[in-house]
């Protein structure tokens, strides 16, 4: 369980999270949406333990502020916006940072499972650097899915917080990376991340929560949420909501924009 | 149905050929220091020396001298010196997310010379305790704190939200050696002639100067460096990721932080404080080991140690035979090699121009 009480976030001299309440099952997607600027980034940044904050963060009843760095690395990985990388590894090696124990055979199994998860197989001997920007997104969730490999560990759910983690991918690479996400869930682990693509979030969120000037707008199932008028007022253009007819999930589209 | 061999190595995990290559590097550290134990001026040769015990006999007193208080102490102290360079360039490019992080290029060998100098020139008016405490090791532990202040400046300067900018650290990299040379040169002047002599000796970056009382002062501080440094291999591995990601990954980031600096500080110190400035090795040694068997900590840093000292030796070999029987100061030689292989690096590397 994700707990957060009264989350208020500064960055400088600039508030940008005003007093945020929430808890998350594991299980479930979450998708985290909201304009620019809304702190949606910020969010995860808290919760990933990146940024200095106000209230209560707590994973499974254990506050975030009392657990070591390596504990918290066995309860969550963490997928940033943008990830860089100092000096030429190859694929294999990148993947290879996120684990922390194990023996050398089970490790080189992870790391051809997790390349294999994110369709990057007989990638593993190129160079990071020489990929394409999808494939690097990719690699680093490989990475990030080796250090938190099965959902649950000792009765505890383990989380996945990921910010963007498609904004750079491939319409199929999109949904097979929402695929990997969704076995996760499924396995009894969290995941909680940040879309842009609301018709993504729709489809693939079992929960959303809506971000709005530091505020929590709405959070609920996504038929409720994106098809709400929460979204035009977050967003500050009107939005029109629709049902996809053979699966009825909701998708959304701009109207009225050219007068 | 075809059985997969998991313990098959992947693809692109170079882990077997950096071992490879730590066993080749430590064969031929042993070959390069016999070759330095058996040359020079004096042509006492070693295998005679080794020959003539076999056969019972007793050395003569004079080769015993050169062997045990000029070419053993100078081969240590080739050893512990190139080691620590390299280690120390390793460790510093890791801190820095940097290739061209050097500590020599970028103020911090500076800074521990300085460091030095102080206390060659002034550690006759340090308080009584401190010369009483520090004793042989005021000089090495003055370049140590030098070299320490300078890395955590030019971290400050240089380092903003966890990002090094490149041209940032090496601007200021410039500006601090060039403080702390200009300080360096006031001391030179306020020296006495005794000071100035020690000054010269040591500013000429030689081995020439080794002697058991140097190793005894020096050598625990390298040492130190040397056992530190592999500790820090998996926490600079996360920091290539970046400070954010590598404090996901679990690793305690300002603690690797510290320990990096004091680490960087230490080897460069020690190594400044007894052998003056010797440049280039921390920045070759890492790059070719990189080239070679991947930029990996876990081996990098111990490769490069092995590396950094067999080129510290040969270096040397080359300084005290190409004008025997005078001798070369070893910066000119490493300096010679090294300053064409730092602009390849450059050349390859353009895109660092736009970090």
């Amino acid at each position: 369980m994700l707990t957060i009480r009264n989350l208020q976030v500064a960055l400088g001299r600039t508030p940008v999270l005003h007093g945020i309440d929430i808890s998350a099952a594991p299980g479930r997607i979450i998708a985290v949406i909201g304009p620019n600027g809304s702190g949606k980034t910020t969010l995860l940044r808290a919760i990933s333990g990146d940024v200095p904050y106000q209230g209560q963060i707590a994973l499974d009843g254990h506050d975030l502020a009392t657990l070591k760095p390596w504990e918290l690395a066995a309860r969550r990985g963490v997928l940033p916006q943008a990830a860089t990388l100092a000096f030429p590894f190859t694929v294999a090696e990148v993947v290879r940072l996120g684990l922390t124990s194990g023996t050398q055979a089970d490790r080189t199994d992870l790391i051809a499972r997790a390349l294999a998860e994110v369709d990057l197989t007989g990638f593993s001997g190129r160079y990071y650097q020489e990929l394409s920007g999808g494939q690097q997104a990719r690699v680093q969730l490989a990475r990030v899915r080796v250090q938190v490999w099965d959902p649950v560990q000792n009765g505890a759910a383990r989380w996945l917080f990921l910010d963007e983690p498609v904004a750079s991918l491939d319409i199929a690479h999109q949904i097979g990376v929402m695929r990997v996400l969704r076995g996760f869930a499924d396995g009894g682990g969290g995941v909680v991340m940040v879309l842009h693509d609301l018709n993504l979030a729709a489809m693939v969120a079992d929960h959303v929560w809506l971000i709005h000037d530091g505020r929590l707008l709405d959070a609920g199932p996504p038929a409720r949420v994106i098809g709400g008028p929460g979204l035009a007022k977050a967003y500050g253009c009107p939005i029109m909501a629709n049902q996809m007819p053979p699966a009825a999930a909701t998708f959304v589209l701009p109207h009225g924009l050219w007068g | 149905m075809v059985a997969i061999d998991f313990t098959a190595v992947l693809p692109g995990d170079r882990t077997p050929r950096a071992r490879r290559v730590a066993i080749g590097l430590g064969v031929l550290l042993l070959v390069t220091c016999l070759l330095s134990l058996s040359h020079g001026a004096s042509g006492v040769h070693l295998g005679d020396l080794v020959m003539a015990l076999w056969a019972g006999d007793t050395l003569p007193d004079r080769d015993r001298l050169i062997l045990w208080e000029i070419r053993l102490p100078r081969m240590l102290t080739g050893v512990l010196v190139g080691a620590s360079l390299a280690v120390g360039g390793a460790v510093m490019q890791g801190l820095f997310r940097n290739p061209l992080a050097d500590p020599g290029l970028v103020g911090v060998g500076a800074g521990a010379g300085l460091g030095a100098v102080l206390a060659i020139v002034l550690g006759s008016m340090a308080p009584a305790w401190v010369v009483a405490t520090l004793g042989w090791q005021m000089v090495p532990v003055a370049a140590f704190v030098g070299g320490w202040l300078s890395t955590i400046v030019l971290y400050r300067v240089s380092t903003r939200a966890g990002r090094t900018s490149t041209a940032t650290m090496l601007l200021a990299g410039i500006a601090l050696g060039a403080l702390a040379g200009a300080a360096t040169g006031i001391l030179v002047y306020v020296a006495d002639d005794r000071q100035l002599r020690d000054l010269t000796f040591w500013g000429l970056g030689s081995l020439g100067g080794a002697s058991w009382p140097k190793i005894v002062a020096a050598g625990p501080v390298m040492m130190l460096a040397l056992v530190a440094a592999p500790f820090l291999a998996r926490g600079l591995n996360g920091l290539s990721l970046g400070e954010a990601a590598a404090h996901h990954i679990g690793l305690p980031v300002q603690r690797v932080k510290h320990v990096a600096i004091l680490t960087v500080a230490a080897a460069t110190g020690a190594a400044v404080a007894v052998s003056g400035g010797i440049g280039f090795i921390g920045i070759v040694v890492p790059h070719l080991l990189r080239l070679a068997t991947g930029p990996d900590h876990r081996y990098l840093l111990v490769n490069a140690a092995l590396l950094g000292a067999i080129l510290l030796l040969l270096a040397d070999l080359i300084a005290r035979s190409i004008i025997a029987p005078a001798e070369l100061p070893i910066g000119i030689v490493t300096a010679v090699i090294g300053a064409p292989v730092f602009l390849w690096i450059l050349l390859r590397r353009r895109g660092l121009v736009d970090m």
